[in-house]
């Protein structure tokens, strides 16, 4: 606060200063419009000095990036040098040179005679072509067919978009891994914490291949019975690509104490969509058009977590085709 | 027989006599019972009498242990004015002494103990990696803290590194835990990456804030504007 | 000597009347006719110091493990464009004064074309005969804020890979084409094909900085050609320019700024630490952090994408209208559409039909100038709700309780600005007084026998 207050004031108070130096100003202006060559003695020894400084802040530039390129040292030299060579160039221009004005005509545009020769001299051109449509319309349909052949050749640059948007790395079988591509236990995602898994063998870099992994206790599960059997003991997995604009879905929320805190939730740290677990991804809070979609997921015999198929909805951020019901490959 | 029952009578009123005048004001009191009398004054409004919780107030302390207790009280988020509120550090109305005997009390009803985390046994490139894959989310990817949909991730400033193995193993509020998927060594390793976090490497000038674009936008504006404004008023002046 | 070289221009080029017309060439007085130099002479700045980065970058998503001195990414996998990056900053002498100069020179770029438009549109700059050149002026507004994008895309970092797979969402949210323009652009889905990287450098290195310099000179050019326009005062007309003539007191303050600019960018770029990608660490698809943001110039997108209600818009199963489509898209577009339809908005409600030469002060015009701030306002508020969470973090005030608050905002206090900024400029114009150098009247007294005396001045 009580800076705002000295900010202010140092404002106003070098407005005030300003209001001063303009009225000296003007006084020495309207002096040398009487004389406006009459020399500056002053500012020409302001020049001078500023020049020669920017020499020195230059030289200290080179020697600095020759022993010791400090990037703070390097930018104020450097920055310094310009500061001052433009010091100069303003003083001389506002003091040293010559400060007559100068009047110029503003040129005036709209020659309603030449407009008539163009006129006249395009209607001239063709006033020996009989069938001006036909050759204008044909002339339009080849420049037409033409671009559009020019243009075309831009699709190479880029692949079809066909059925490589909806695939996703996750089969029936393929087990859950790690970062460091250790295998997922069912028993290392306990009911407040939740774990990023990557497809075994996959890719991790596509958008369809992170998970987050999160446990819900049996009987806050408000699954539909299709779903429900994804959800081995509570263990539930969604795409950690959040269907707004595909940033990493990277906060969950749960509280210790739920009648005092929200309820648990994975939150999208980028424009904070808000997707309910327990219900399968409900989007609960944000701008997210789709819920979070859900993996299936399986417990082996060995107790690590596989896939029990691909996504239930198409994952990622929305394009036209991505509500219709993905072909699911198991 | 008569000596006998008189002599018996007399135990028994001795020992009535010691159960009723027993441990009071000449002897202080041990640190079990002055924690329990903190406890009671301070937290059992909320928390329960016995520690077991009060519905819809607190949650119960029992089996808890010391790693929470030391949280809460040393980091100044307990005592909670209002239940409803999210839990703040801030400045504990406690001394060091109160709070050793309130955990040694919440540690009696079991627990995990406070966890002795040294930053040395970890590395800095390691505590990255894992505060990116689990922590920067909520956290931002140099401790300045962040917010969740009704929760705010405060800046780790001022974390100890204590402080950090015990939100790891605790998960405060809305925060989750991760020792089940954490070592030790990476616990240590988050907690000296939070260290880092307090000094990073500014290499390229003044840090200003270290979350980016916001405050890069406000030097663009409120720094280099406001001077090339200037100085195109000053540039201008004299010529009309 | 000057005779000489000045002959021997002419006598080849022919060049004479253009060097005298040059020279004499007048510029209007007013300090805010120098906020474009402020502009060009960023982009002076910009093109010198990328291409010292050009030497450096490498456009490669081929992973490598990092071995450098920065001991937090020890270990690390990252692509070549960023670990390209690090070692220009971290290894090579002067190479992070050039990086964060280049930085800081895109970031007031953008606002001195800001300040620059708002300068034209409020003073009716852009009415006939120049509404080409203002429509030349609004292309670079965009392709500067597109340019700026793509320069801190390159590196792959955690912060702009964020950002570049929200563009990726907008991309695709566009109705009809937004799956193919998409998978054209980044060769595939998400994150793309490695062809991806030269490309995305050769248009920010090429392709549009040669755009950039192609209309920055058509638009220098027409200026010359129609001349500059100038306030109203003593000697100046519609016919007649008064001013600064170029050679030498206009030549040598323009080069003063294109000094001054550098030099305030070259001390930014030294001492004020910008996008500190090694603190970030490279991207991937499957972390995020928090507070994360795109460049100032950019926010209001994402004050555009948090504000959004979660609609989309569906035909049946086909998703015609994704959600980013409002705030990423149609945002952007109705404000862009609307600083192209100025010069019509400005015939049709300000009375802009004729040619100017003289610029009225945006007092003179209190509905443009009010519309204009209207305007200004209703961007501003959805660039402000770009910054919930920060206000969250500060202040306590609920995240979703501020959304309510900046949409109501957005749709209400445009009016409120019009009607508050028109009566100011209305008490403004009829009372004659500069809000910042106060009043400048006199006080006059009258007499006991009828007149009327002043009363000395008081400062």
């Amino acid at each position: 606060m009580r800076r705002l207050l000295r900010t202010l004031l140092a404002v106003i108070g070098f407005g005030a200063v300003r209001r001063r130096a303009r009225r000296r100003h003007e006084e020495a202006q309207a002096r040398r419009a009487e004389r406006p060559t009459e020399p500056d003695r002053r500012a020409e020894n302001l020049v001078v000095a500023a020049l020669l400084l920017a020499a020195a802040a230059a030289l200290a530039f080179v020697v600095l990036y020759l022993v010791t390129p400090n990037t703070q040292l390097l930018g104020l030299t450097f920055g310094g040098a310009l500061a001052l060579l433009g010091l100069a160039a303003a003083l001389a221009g506002k003091r040293v040179v010559s400060q007559e004005q100068a009047a110029e005509e503003y040129p005036e545009f709209g020659d309603e005679r030449a407009q008539g020769d163009v006129q006249a001299v395009v209607e001239e051109s063709g006033s020996s072509i009989s069938r001006r449509r036909l050759l204008l319309g044909a002339a339009g349909l080849a420049g037409g067919a033409l671009g559009a052949a020019a243009l075309l050749p831009a699709a190479s640059l880029g692949p079809n978009v066909d059925g490589t948007i909806a695939a996703t790395p996750w089969r029936r079988g393929r087990r859950v891994v790690s970062r460091d591509d250790k295998l997922i236990r069912a028993e290392e995602v306990s009911e407040s914490t939740f774990v990023t898994g990557f497809p075994e063998g996959a890719t991790k870099e596509s958008l369809g291949a992170p998970l987050i992994i999160v446990r819900v206790p049996a009987p806050e599960l408000r699954l539909p019975p299709d779903r429900l059997a994804g959800a081995p003991d509570g263990i539930i997995a969604f795409s950690k690509i959040c269907p707004h604009a595909g940033c990493a879905v990277s906060m969950y929320r749960h509280p210790r104490f739920r009648p005092t805190a929200p309820k648990p939730a994975l939150v999208c740290p980028c424009h904070y969509s808000t997707f309910d677990p327990s219900r399968g991804g409900k989007l609960l809070f944000g701008p997210a058009g789709r819920d979070l979609p859900q993996l299936p997921l399986q417990i082996t015999a060995a107790g690590e977590l596989e896939a029990g198929g691909d996504f239930y909805d198409s994952i990622g951020p929305s394009y036209g085709r991505s509500r219709e019901k993905p072909g699911r490959k198991d | 027989m008569k000596v006998r029952a008189a002599l018996a009578a007399l135990c028994g009123i001795g020992a009535l006599a010691g159960l009723v005048l027993g441990p009071s004001a000449p002897a202080k009191p041990g640190p079990a019972e002055s924690g329990r009398q903190l406890y009671v004054e301070g937290c059992s409004s909320c928390h329960g009498m016995d520690a077991r919780g009060s519905p819809g107030r607190g949650p119960t302390l029992r089996g808890v242990g010391a790693a929470a207790a030391d949280f809460y009280l040393r980091t100044g988020r307990m005592p909670l004015a209002d239940p409803k509120d999210q839990p703040e550090r801030s400045d504990s109305p406690y001394t060091g002494a109160e709070i050793r005997a309130l955990v040694d009390y919440v540690a009696s009803f079991g627990g995990p103990p406070v966890p002795r985390i040294d930053p040395r046994r970890g590395t800095v490139s390691e505590g990255n990696q894992v505060f990116s894959d689990h922590c920067m989310g909520c956290h931002q990817v140099v401790g300045q803290g962040g917010i969740t949909t009704q929760g705010v991730a405060p800046d780790l400033r001022k974390s100890k590194p204590v402080d950090v193995g015990e939100a790891i193993t605790v998960g405060p509020y809305v925060m989750p835990r991760f020792t089940d998927q954490l070592s030790r060594r990476e616990i240590a390793s988050v907690a000296r990456y939070v260290d880092y976090t307090k000094h990073p490497d500014d290499r390229g000038g003044w840090g200003i804030g270290h979350i980016g674009p916001v405050p890069e936008g406000m030097v663009t504006w409120l720094l280099a504007l406001f001077a090339l404004v200037l100085t195109i008023r000053v540039l201008g002046e004299g010529t009309s | 000597m000057i005779q000489r070289l000045v002959r021997f221009v002419d006598e080849r080029l022919g060049a004479g009347p253009a060097l005298r017309s040059t020279l004499r060439y007048v510029f209007p007085g007013h300090w805010s006719f120098m906020l474009g130099e402020i502009a060009l002479y960023a982009f002076v700045v910009l093109v010198a110091t990328g291409i010292f980065l050009t030497f450096f970058y490498v456009p490669s998503d081929q992973t490598t493990t990092y071995a450098g001195s920065y001991a937090p990414l020890q270990g690390v996998t990252m692509g070549k464009q960023y670990a390209s990056t690090l070692g220009l900053s971290f290894d090579v002498p002067a190479g992070l004064l050039m990086r964060q100069t280049h930085h800081w020179a895109a970031n007031v770029f953008v606002a001195a074309i800001v300040l620059h438009l708002m300068r034209i549109a409020l003073t009716g700059a852009y009415r006939k005969p120049r509404e080409l050149n203002y429509w030349v002026g609004v292309t670079m507004l965009g392709l500067a804020i597109f340019e700026g994008f793509l320069g801190y895309s390159l590196i792959d970092d955690l912060l702009s890979g964020m950002g570049l797979v929200i563009a990726y969402s907008v991309a695709l949210s566009i109705p009809f084409v937004g799956d193919d323009f998409a998978f054209l652009v980044w060769g595939g889905e998400y994150p793309g094909s490695s062809s991806f990287w030269p490309r995305l450098e050769i248009v920010h290195v090429l392709i549009v900085p040669v755009i950039l310099a192609a209309l920055i000179t058509v638009h220098l050019l027409q200026i010359t050609r129609q001349h500059h326009t100038q306030f109203a005062g003593r000697g100046r007309t519609e016919r007649r320019l008064l001013g600064t003539p170029m050679w030498p007191g206009y030549a040598l303050r323009s080069i003063g700024l294109l000094l001054f600019v550098g030099a305030v960018l070259f001390l930014l770029g030294g001492l004020v630490q910008i996008n500190p990608i090694w603190q970030w660490g490279p991207y991937e698809t499957w972390l995020s952090t928090n507070g994360a943001q795109p460049d100032w110039y950019l926010g209001w997108l994402i004050g555009g994408l948090r504000l959004m209600p979660p609609l989309e818009v569906q035909v049946f199963d086909y998703t015609l209208m994704p959600n980013p489509f409002f705030g990423g898209f149609l945002f952007p577009n109705l404000v862009f559409l609307v600083l192209f339809l100025w010069p019509w908005i400005g015939r049709r409600f300000f009375g802009d039909t004729r040619a100017h030469n003289l610029l009225e002060r945006p007092r003179d015009n209190p509905r443009r100038t009010a519309t204009f701030y209207a305007f200004l306002s209703w961007v501003f508020i959805v660039f402000a709700a770009g910054s919930m969470d920060r206000f969250y973090l500060r202040s306590g005030i609920p995240y979703e309780g501020q959304g309510w608050f900046f949409r109501a905002a957005a749709v209400l206090a445009p009016f409120l600005v019009y009607f508050v900024v028109r009566r100011i400029c209305e008490e403004l114009r009829d009372r004659g007084d500069h809000p910042l150098r106060g009043w400048t009247g006199r006080v006059v007294r009258r007499t006991d026998t009828g007149g009327f005396e002043e009363e000395p001045p008081t400062s």
